[in-house]
């Protein structure tokens, strides 16, 4: 395996991996938190049981989280020294303050999960909070930093030198507000539905129906008022990107030629040789309009960037259509939900939602996987866009193929790991909370 | 600022090496206790470090972020020279992190503990043994941003003598550190001995590959000896650490442990500082005879400046915090 590539498939795998689980870090303190009130305000201890259920969940994954984001703060370096070298002083402040909200969301998480009838009940309750928000603005600060990739901005660069830096330009830069909004609500929707698809299968198998129907009521609200936001948030994430970086968004198209109004594609099969797309269906003047806001605008086709700054346009343009595939199928999910919701049905009697939920449980996670490959895979050939080049920025150090491998059987025998857990979670509860209510 | 953000360094590297080095120690121990006691001592430490535990890891983020901020230069070089290494030791933390929570939050205790508990107890001390190599390596010295081959760019900057030397000495500080704190975590009479016993051990283990430490650096012709003894601040942190341990083994027997804790975390400071003043602000020594200084590889002012405030504000709104949590969970003496 090429050393290069070999060092952006550990990258990748790394930055995939960790995704999931701060996703998970990010999210399921405000689910907890929900849960955690209820118990205060009614007394009802199946909300007390589901709150110290889930926290059990969530110190798996933020312990999983801490140390494969450990690992992430040393990878840049470890693959990437060239790029550090100059980058680090400018899209270095997002970092510096992550640091400290990660630190406070691991005190907060060090009460949390160790203060029950220890610490004053609503300070607990909000040392609870604490880890939802602080988790929150890190994964905000975290993507403002990858943002700055994508839209470079706080420092001049003539004759290859990085001048005049501005840190806090640089964290502010275009692409900041966009990204981070859609991922907050890409978290909140690929784990909303994978907790709410756990409890329905539960739900399914009749196993403390009443416990997990809380759980699942709680999930569900956030997945789908997060799915419903989502088409807006990627709308402004369109209309940047077409602004930003064309190259990217004809790639997620795989528009080769320039058109006006260009058509939107759905599927196909690309052929990067011929630079052809076969069997898409087309919307005509559709990308038009998702770009430009006008259904006769003209969109940049590939052919009009020079041929050595072309992304992989069929990973790219697959990945997007994943993306915005199952981001379609959830809004869909969510409008069902609602309308039982509002029709006040017991959902207990609709298994065919609970089915549609437990289908939807990887969902999430793909789409918003396959969100990071258009992200990223449609930032290439640069690692910041328009100024350095990924591949001069890589290690010198040979032999990064065995590396990967490594790191490949770590992470692979955590996944394992960390699902077996999970798994044994679930089914213990009965034995672990088990109460009068449950059947 | 750029004084500001080079003291949160070197207190984040201080505070990794006392809170982590603990928590890494507490592995250790762990493999150097008898099969029979091995579940009690687990109790004791889980009660003890569960708590802190995340927060003791975020100095090592702290220190990282700093590193590639504000001395990017001093990142990667550490990042291509060191790579190895710094890899092993990820893996350990790695490891070691997971495991250690695994074990806790597996909702059935069966067979898969004895594996949990295996990884966490040879990842801590690979951990700890590779933290001390990378710091070792930093000032042996035989580090070569100019090599040609694979070996001296990549192995021999850190798999020397001294390096290695370093790293037990590491190992076996972090034990000490350990067993002290654990002897104030626990009130049962038997337990209090044992870990008592146990710092005795890793305390003559240290002070034996402390003694190591300069016998390598005499055979690596580094001037370990010229840095400790010929700088005043260096010899009077010697003297201070040597005398603290004289008084350290009286209250050890005396079991006396709140005092212990204090004046373990001052010796390792002592030694820290000991080593690392002669050369302050070197960062790293290289081979060829220059080194890598915190001052002159300062990123630009705005960055220091920034960065800076970040830790600043960070701080106010972390030590008490901490502190709280700290304070919060400690053992109350009965």
């Amino acid at each position: 395996m090429d050393d290069f590539i070999a060092a952006r498939s550990q990258m990748a795998l790394s930055l995939g991996f960790h995704i999931i689980f701060s996703c998970i870090g990010m999210v399921m303190p405000f689910f907890m938190a929900v849960s955690h009130y209820k118990w205060l305000k009614t007394n009802d201890e199946v909300y007390k049981n589901l709150t110290k259920a889930w926290s059990k969940g969530v110190a798996i994954f933020f312990a999983t989280g801490a140390v494969s984001g450990t690992m992430l703060s040393f990878e840049l370096g470890l693959l990437w020294p060239k790029f550090m070298d100059h980058a680090g002083p400018i899209f270095g402040m997002p970092f510096s303050l992550e640091g400290t909200a990660f630190f406070i969301e691991a005190i907060a998480l060090g009460f949390f999960l160790y203060g029950w009838n220890k610490l004053n009940k609503w300070f607990h309750w909000f040392t609870g909070m604490v880890v939802g928000v602080s988790g929150l603005a890190s994964g905000i600060l975290v993507v403002a930093a990858n943002a700055w990739m994508n839209s470079p901005a706080g420092f001049d660069f003539v004759n290859g030198k990085y001048l005049n830096i501005d840190p806090i330009q640089a964290m502010f830069n275009r692409a900041w507000f966009s990204q981070a909004l859609h991922m907050c609500l890409a978290a909140f929707t690929a784990t909303g539905f994978a907790v709410a698809g756990v409890h329905a299968l539960m739900i399914l198998r009749n196993r403390n129906a009443a416990f997990h129907l809380k759980a699942f009521k709680i999930a569900a609200v956030f997945a789908c008022i997060a799915a419903l936001l989502q088409p807006l948030s990627g709308d402004i994430s369109a209309k940047d990107v077409a602004k930003r970086q064309p190259a990217k968004l004809a790639a997620m198209e795989a528009l080769y030629q320039t058109e006006k109004p260009a058509p939107l594609l759905i599927g196909g099969i690309v052929n990067e040789k011929d630079k052809t797309v076969k069997g898409a269906i087309k919307i005509p003047g559709a990308l038009s309009f998702l770009a430009h806001g006008d259904f006769k605008a003209e969109v940049k086709g590939l052919d009009q960037i020079p041929e050595n700054e072309h992304p992989p346009v069929a990973v790219t343009h697959y990945a997007f259509q994943i993306m915005v595939g199952i981001g379609t199928l959830l809004l869909l999910v969510s409008l069902t939900y609602f309308f039982i919701l509002f029709k006040k049905k017991p959902l207990t009697e609709k298994r065919w939602l609970l089915k549609l939920f437990v289908f939807a449980i990887p969902l999430g996670y793909i789409a918003l996987e396959a969100g990071w490959v258009v992200t990223e895979v449609g930032r290439q050939p640069w690692i910041i866009y328009g100024i350095m080049r990924t591949k001069d920025a890589v290690t010198p150090m040979p032999g990064i193929a065995y590396s990967f491998y490594i790191f490949s059987a770590i992470y692979v025998s955590l996944s394992i790991i960390v699902t077996f857990l999970l798994y044994r979670q679930i089914k213990m509860v009965p034995v672990l909370y088990n109460k009068p209510e449950t059947k | 600022m750029k004084d500001v953000v080079i003291t949160f360094l070197c207190m984040a590297i201080l505070l990794y090496f006392l809170l982590g080095g603990a928590d890494f120690g507490a592995g250790i121990i762990e493999l150097f206790t008898s099969t029979k006691n091995r579940s009690k001592t687990r109790k004791t430490m889980y009660q003890a470090i569960g708590p802190v535990w995340e927060a003791n890891h975020m100095w090592l983020i702290i220190a990282i972020v700093i590193l590639f901020v504000g001395f990017p230069f001093i990142y990667t070089t550490m990042s291509v020279y060191l790579h190895i290494p710094l890899a092993i030791m990820l893996i350990g933390i790695i490891a070691r992190g997971t495991a250690f929570v695994f074990r806790h939050y597996d909702a059935v205790k069966d067979d898969m503990q004895w594996l949990y508990n295996r990884i966490f107890r040879y990842s801590s001390f690979v951990t700890a043994l590779f933290l001390g190599i990378i710091a070792g390596s930093l000032i042996s010295g035989h580090i070569d941003p100019l090599a040609t081959d694979f070996y001296t760019a990549y192995i021999s900057g850190w798999l020397n003598w001294f390096s290695v030397a370093v790293g037990f000495f590491t190992v076996a500080l972090c034990g000490f550190l350990a067993a002290i704190y654990l002897i104030g975590e626990t009130n049962e009479y038997h337990d209090k001995r044992r870990f008592i016993k146990k710092a005795e051990f890793m305390n003559v283990a240290a002070v034996v590959f402390g003694a190591m430490v300069f016998i390598a650096a005499q055979r690596d012709k580094i001037p370990l000896i010229d840095w400790v003894f010929k700088s005043t601040v260096g010899l009077s942190a010697i003297i201070l650490a040597s005398l603290s341990l004289v008084l350290l083994w009286y209250l050890l027997i005396k079991g006396k442990t709140k005092v212990l804790r204090i004046l373990a975390g001052f010796q390792v400071t002592m030694i820290l500082l000991a080593i690392s003043y002669a050369h302050f602000p070197n960062f790293i020594r290289l081979k060829s005879g220059n080194a890598v200084s915190l001052l002159e590889t300062a990123g630009p002012e705005k960055t220091i400046y920034s960065l800076g405030l970040a830790l600043l504000l960070g701080s106010v709104l972390i030590l008490p915090f901490l502190g709280y949590l700290f304070y919060k969970f400690q053992k109350k003496e009965e």
